[in-house]
């Protein structure tokens, strides 16, 4: 698998920067490709890698088909994504994917999406492929600037709206925007979350308290992908102990503990 | 060449096992390469009740290796029995069960009931927990008690043949390879993970829940090498070389030291179809380096 394109999205400044990594798409002919659905992932690691860093990294598919190749968004966090960010076209990578669940995708059905910083990846396919648009919501958290995320395409398509937080009271803002917003899709549409952990357990939380259930998207830490590590588990109310990557990374909100 | 190898009455299309641990319960690499390719296949570490494992976190990345603490979490065998085994292409590939217990008798229980399935080659015997009513000392690092679990289980495994694994947390691994062979092993396999740990400076916190963990991948592999080639020379039964095997390099590395086949682990993590690459890879090696058989080049390194 070679490396079409990276675009540089924008600076995050201390946060990391912001790129898209287009990889060759590995064709519909295993099928897998031609049914990806948002929320799914893949491992990549580049060639470069050598033996340090030993593991791939988990990303969501932000896109993939024949035109743009498979896409992912990432923020340059440590070692592994900084190696990432130095790919240039052509370069080697060992991509292996689409992998996991995906996000329940209910067509009439109010649907809320909340996104957390880069969280906000596996949603730009999703908000694509929802047909009504007008029952289609997404709230956006972020810290670094807007333009460092596909926000604005994804804008022109639903209604979104975007909350910086550059300040401890925003955050408190934010959570308390999540705090009246849930509950309108609460008990009955559909609420789903991508971003940090202590983001996904505030959704959780309020989620349960209007009665509703809404659906997390896990970045547990990962070394496989393929659920035989059991490296990467979370806790399942009642089966125990679950392979994020196999069994999620999407979870009900009240089936597990975070 | 030929790339067939025999050892305690299992026959192996090639000499690539694919490690306890490192590749689920088989099933989960089915859509990256043909299991019936394989030389043989390891299963995950099996007990008699299912076990939840260890905290989270469980792995972190070390330069060349990665440090897990998985905990032995499993479905139990009896799920693995009924659930997973039927998927598995054993007629044509070697399932070899792992299996854990923390009292000999337990070990025996459990041997006897894998050891009656048709779709069980062979055991592998993993003597690396701590032995609770021995006052937390490894099964694998006391020789007395080693051979007391290689009995257990030899006594219920019927005609299948027993594997033990080695730990390389002793002193004097040829010590533990000769009284499990004395204790009626039919092949020893080694290595298991080193014991070793992993910090944060800023946080000063373990990265492991459980703060210790097994190192295993590349940065482990001279550790295995030496380990296998000194059991190689104390011991009669053949040995299976463990430890950073990446490549088909890797694999004649193990071979010339003694070992009669590998197995490859944390290398299914580095890509999917780490084990099948090496099994299409190593008969071209073979050839560019002029090994024409396995029972010529085993053990021929000149020391
Ligand atoms: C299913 C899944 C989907 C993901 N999708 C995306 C995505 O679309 N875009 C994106 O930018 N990132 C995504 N991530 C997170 C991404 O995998 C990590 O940021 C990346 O692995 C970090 O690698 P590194 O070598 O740069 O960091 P390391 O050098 O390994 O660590 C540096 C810092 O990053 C943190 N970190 C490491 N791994 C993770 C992780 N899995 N999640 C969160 N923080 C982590 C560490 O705690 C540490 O503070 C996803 C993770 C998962 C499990
Ligand atoms: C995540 C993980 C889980 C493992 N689980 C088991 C196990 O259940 N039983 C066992 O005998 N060895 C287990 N091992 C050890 C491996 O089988 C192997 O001996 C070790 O990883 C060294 O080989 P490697 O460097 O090629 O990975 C595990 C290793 C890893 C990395
Ligand atoms: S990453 Fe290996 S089980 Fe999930």
């Amino acid at each position: 698998m070679t490396v079409r394109r990276l675009t540089r999205l924008g600076a995050g400044g201390a946060q990391g920067d912001f790129f898209e990594l287009a990889l060759d798409f590995p064709g519909a002919e295993g099928s897998a490709w031609g049914k990806w659905r948002p929320g799914q992932f893949v491992m990549v690691r580049p060639e470069g890698f050598g033996m340090d860093p030993l593991m791939g990294r988990p990303f969501s598919i932000a896109r993939a088909d024949e035109e743009h190749g498979v896409c992912v968004l990432f923020q340059v966090v440590g070692r592994g994504t900084a190696k990432l960010a130095a790919l240039r076209p052509g370069d080697r990578v060992t991509m292996w994917g689409p992998l996991g669940n995906a996000f329940a995708a209910r067509p009439g059905v109010p649907t809320l999406l909340l996104a957390g910083g880069i969280g906000i990846a596996p949603f730009l396919e999703y908000v694509k492929r929802h047909s009504a648009s007008a029952d289609l919501r997404l709230i956006f958290g972020h810290r670094p600037p807007l333009d460092c995320y596909p926000f604005a395409e994804m804008a022109a398509l639903a209604a979104c709206e975007a909350h910086r937080e550059t300040c401890p009271d925003d955050l408190q803002a934010f959570i308390a925007l999540l705090g009246e917003v849930i509950p309108q899709y609460c008990p009955d549409g559909l609420i789903l979350a991508c971003g940090p952990l202590p983001f996904l357990r505030t959704v959780g939380r309020v989620a349960g308290e209007a009665g509703g259930r809404a659906q997390l998207s896990l970045e547990n830490r990962m070394a496989c992908g393929v659920g035989a590590c059991l490296g990467c588990v979370t806790e399942h109310k009642e089966h125990g102990p679950l392979s994020v990557c196999a069994r999620g990374p999407v979870f009900w909100s009240d089936e597990i503990s975070l | 060449m030929d790339m067939t190898v025999s050892f305690a009455g299992l026959t192996l299309d090639n000499p690539i096992i694919t490690a306890s641990g490192t590749f689920g319960y088989g099933v989960e690499y089915m859509r990256f390469g043909d299991l019936g390719r394989l030389g043989a296949m390891v299963v995950k570490g099996l007990s008699l009740e299912p076990r939840r494992g260890n905290l989270m976190p469980r792995i972190a990345e070390t330069p060349a290796g990665m440090l897990n603490a998985i905990g032995l979490q499993n479905i139990g065998a009896r799920e693995f029995v009924e659930k997973r085994l039927p998927a598995l292409p054993w007629a044509k590939t070697p399932v070899i069960a792992n299996l854990y217990a923390c009292e000999a008798e337990e070990f025996g229980e459990l041997a006897a009931y894998l050891a009656a399935q048709e779709g069980i080659a062979a055991l592998e015997v993993n003597i690396s927990c701590p032995n609770v009513s021995e006052g937390g000392i490894l099964f694998g690092q006391d020789p007395r008690l080693a051979a007391r679990v290689t009995e257990a289980v030899k006594r219920r495994a019927g005609s299948k043949p027993v594997i033990v694994k080695l730990t390389p947390n002793v002193t004097d691994i040829a010590a533990m390879a000769r009284a499990a062979q004395d204790a009626g092993a039919d092949a020893l396999s080694l290595i298991n993970t080193l014991s070793g740990m992993a910090v944060d400076a800023r946080t000063r916190r373990p990265r492991l829940a459980n703060v210790v963990g097994g190192l295993s991948g590349p940065a482990i592999k001279p550790v295995a090498l030496r380990c296998v080639w000194q059991v190689c020379q104390a011991v009669k039964i053949p040995v299976i070389g463990i430890g950073g095997i990446a490549s088909a390099e890797d694999v004649l590395e193990f071979i010339l030291v003694g070992a009669t086949a590998v197995q490859v682990g944390t290398a299914n993590f580095i890509r999917p179809d780490a084990a099948f690459r090496l099994v299409d890879e190593l008969p071209a090696l073979c050839a560019t380096l002029g090994v024409e058989s396995w029972d010529a080049y085993r053990g021929s390194l000149k020391a």
